[in-house]
């Protein structure tokens, strides 16, 4: 009875030990945890991009560490950061506990990813953000290095170079309508939901627009989750905008688009609408979304260079859509893979040091770090895309022609087309 | 820019007004604070998505079928959840809370995050005092006020409105003349859940559809009924037609602070609150004997 006892207790100790997970038997795999809001768009971008580095690097026998090949392994975490920063952050803390990842890509929102930074951070494992676009998160890598050195940014840039990006947009199609209709100078109205990311935004709109040539029309600061905005729209018509910048990462997005459809409000929207950089949006909007200009990482038909369009496709053929940026993840997990060959171990330092040096050509672009850990933006570098949906389709319109500097030389990646002003605008403004 | 606010105040101001009075009816009647009052809402509109865009049903029919489900699942609930501790009101409060969660997270399950819309009945616009007024705009108010006009009929020309009002105004006594006081508040309920659903198959063209879509029109119906006074209709109308104004107002004065407009409405509930604790029509509800 005694002995029937002991083996009791030998295999309830046992059963413990291999339902906490400890690494024990997984030596082989680097476990990596993918964390984002899982039952939207973000977080099954997150979730599919890194599906598709796991199957690529495994397939080819895993990563070279030291002189032995480890396959990748994937930790799903649902952070729900949409709606609770606590369920977030508990997501972090069990990923690095309980699963005892070794390194985790994801996170979308600002505020949610502040925290789950910090976490991360306590316990020195490498997070590579997919998804927040706030200076401020890489600027602590600079202020405390030995603390936030183990934050990189793999996408997007940064709030000031989406900001720059997008008042390039802006500048463009202030052209288009310079020349096809003759309006001199166009009236802008800054549109941006209440979010941490947009303030920076909002006040560098507001200084850069006059410079552009183009008047400030107002400012309107819907919810981000408003499901009616009419009355913001009625006052935009009001205030006599020919442009809509938006700055829109949540459902807000297609509210106001449907609306501006449904209403044929002649304004142009450009800017950013995360909503709209989904093949979803143009059901979502029941095609109301049509003309809607928003910055991008990916389309379709359009190529950075040679290793685009097979990630682009590759995911089409996977998933059935478009990747969405957040399914970077992919480039953050093979970036990594890189840095731990190079490393040749799992150590958080070494591996710090060698993500560091990284200079590489992915799907989306060259990607190199900055000292504070963000990706540089600029030709030759990571410039995204401005797409514009037109008819259902979402299509590349910039760069087209773009030259950064008047010496510089012309860019137009490969499958952009012509931009075009919704129909119901030039109608309310040829002369 | 008069004819902007006063356009806007109407669109919204039925909405809630909709939602309100549903939430106040079993209110008044059974004291059940319903806190998935506009899950259910949600439920229909997901309803007449899944009819529209799945079974292919004609708008309408998907209404209907959306009206029959969510009556069905609120008596359901109500049988289940709400009955045995209808005596307990903060235990009934805490009920609906958790029902409000489980529809979301189901809806979650079924239909994920992704958002989605269905098409005007009436497409087109046109232009009414320089703004543009959508035809499902038109018709949600149209809609908004014959639902209204019917609850309202049905309350004071039907038997059972009878009922229902005499036990909202003391359900004791309604009791001893006779009135099966539980029954009356099973079928209230059915009602309440049924003007949720009609409230969303008129809203639903015009908003975005999501799981989570339940929750900013709960506070604001939450506050009109509170600024209305618990339990009167009366108030609930014009509690709903304040606070819509009220927003209408900061969304066009103050453009940058359009996200404050619950929050300046729900100051506008806390100030009145202030002065009159009652509501504007408040019901002082006798101490239960």
């Amino acid at each position: 009875m005694k002995n029937l006892k002991l083996l009791f207790v030998i295999f309830l100790a046992f059963f413990l030990v291999a339902t906490t997970g400890l690494p024990v038997w997984s030596a082989d795999t680097i476990k990596i945890g993918v964390i984002g809001p899982m039952n939207f768009t973000q977080g099954k971008g997150h979730w599919n991009g890194a599906l598709m580095a796991q199957d690529e690097i495994n397939a080819a026998g895993g990563v070279q560490v030291g002189n032995k090949k480890m396959k990748i392994e994937l930790v799903k975490a649902d952070s729900n950061e949409f709606l609770s920063m606590t369920d977030a952050t508990n997501a972090m803390e069990l990923l690095l506990t309980r699963n005892k990842v070794d390194f985790v890509v994801g996170g979308f929102r600002t505020e949610a990813v502040l925290a789950m930074q910090d976490i991360a951070m306590d316990y020195k494992t490498i997070f590579l953000g997919c998804g927040a676009a706030t200076k401020k998160i890489c600027d602590r890598v600079g202020e405390d290095y030995d603390r936030y050195k183990y934050w990189f940014r793999i996408t997007p840039f940064n709030n000031i170079f989406l900001a720059r990006t997008n008042f390039i947009h802006l500048a463009t199609v202030a052209g288009i309508m310079r020349k096809t209709l003759g309006i001199q100078k166009p009236k802008v109205a800054i549109v941006g939901e209440k979010q941490a990311w947009v303030e920076a935004m909002i006040t560098a709109a507001e200084a850069t627009i006059p410079k552009l040539g183009m008047e400030v029309a107002g400012v309107w600061r819907p919810s981000q989750t408003a499901t009616d905005v009419t009355a913001e729209l009625s006052a935009i018509q009001r205030s006599g905008a020919h442009i809509a910048f938006t700055i829109f990462s949540a459902s807000v997005g297609v509210t106001f688009a449907k609306q501006v459809g449904e209403l044929k409000i002649p304004i142009a929207q450009v800017g950013i609408n995360v909503e709209a950089q989904k093949d979803g949006f143009w059901e979502a909007t029941g095609g109301m979304g049509n003309y809607v200009m928003t910055m991008n990482t990916y389309a379709r038909d359009v190529e950075y260079n040679e290793f685009t369009k097979p990630f682009v496709h590759g995911y089409i053929k996977k998933f059935g859509e478009v990747p969405t940026y957040t399914a970077d993840t992919h480039s953050a997990i093979l970036i990594l893979s890189e840095a731990i060959k190079r490393a040749g171990s799992l150590d958080a330092d070494k591996i710090v040091g060698e993500l560091e040096k990284t200079d590489l050509t992915g799907s989306s672009g060259r990607l190199k770090f900055d000292k504070n850990h963000d990706p540089v933006w600029g030709p030759g570098y990571l410039t995204s895309l401005g797409v514009q949906w037109q008819d259902g389709k979402l299509v590349g319109v910039w760069p087209n022609k773009w030259k950064a500097t008047k010496d510089a030389p012309e860019i137009t990646y490969k499958g952009i087309v012509s931009y075009k002003l919704p129909p119901w605008f030039i109608e309310a403004y040829k002369k | 820019m008069i004819s902007d606010i006063i356009l806007t105040t109407l669109i919204n101001g039925s909405t809630y007004a909709l939602l309100a009075i549903g939430f106040s009816l079993i209110f008044g009647v059974a004291r059940i604070v319903n806190i998935a009052h506009t899950a259910f809402y949600m439920v229909a509109a997901y309803c007449i998505f899944f009819g529209t865009h799945r079974l292919g049903m004609h708008p309408v029919l998907a209404m209907l079928m959306a009206l029959i489900v969510v009556v069905l699942l609120g008596l359901i609930c109500y049988k289940l959840f709400i009955e045995p501790i209808r005596e307990h009101e903060a235990a009934v409060l805490i009920a609906t809370i958790a029902l409000a969660m489980i529809f979301q997270e189901v809806m979650l399950l079924i239909f994920k995050g992704d958002y989605r819309t269905v098409p005007p009945l009436v497409p087109g616009y046109m232009d009414l005092a320089g703004v543009k007024i959508g035809y499902q705009q038109l018709l949600t108010i149209a809609a908004a006020l014959i639902i209204l006009a019917g609850v309202w009929a049905f309350l004071i020309k039907t038997r059972l409105g009878l009922a229902i009002r005499s036990t909202a105004q003391d359900r004791e006594v309604a009791n001893l003349m006779g009135m099966n006081e539980a029954r009356v508040a099973m079928l209230t309920l059915a009602v309440s859940v049924g003007i949720a659903a009609l409230t969303g198959a008129v809203v639903l063209p015009l908003t975005v559809l999501n799981p989570h879509m339940w929750m900013a029109p709960l506070i604001m119906m939450m506050a009109v009924v509170v600024l209305g006074g618990l339990g009167s209709l009366k108030g609930s109308f014009a509690g709903a037609f304040i606070l819509a104004f009220s927003e209408a107002l900061v969304v066009f004065l103050i453009p940058k602070g359009a996200f404050l407009r619950e929050s300046v409405a729900l100051s506008i509930m806390i100030l009145v609150l202030l002065l009159r604790p009652e509501g504007l029509f408040g019901v002082y509800f006798e101490e239960e004997r």
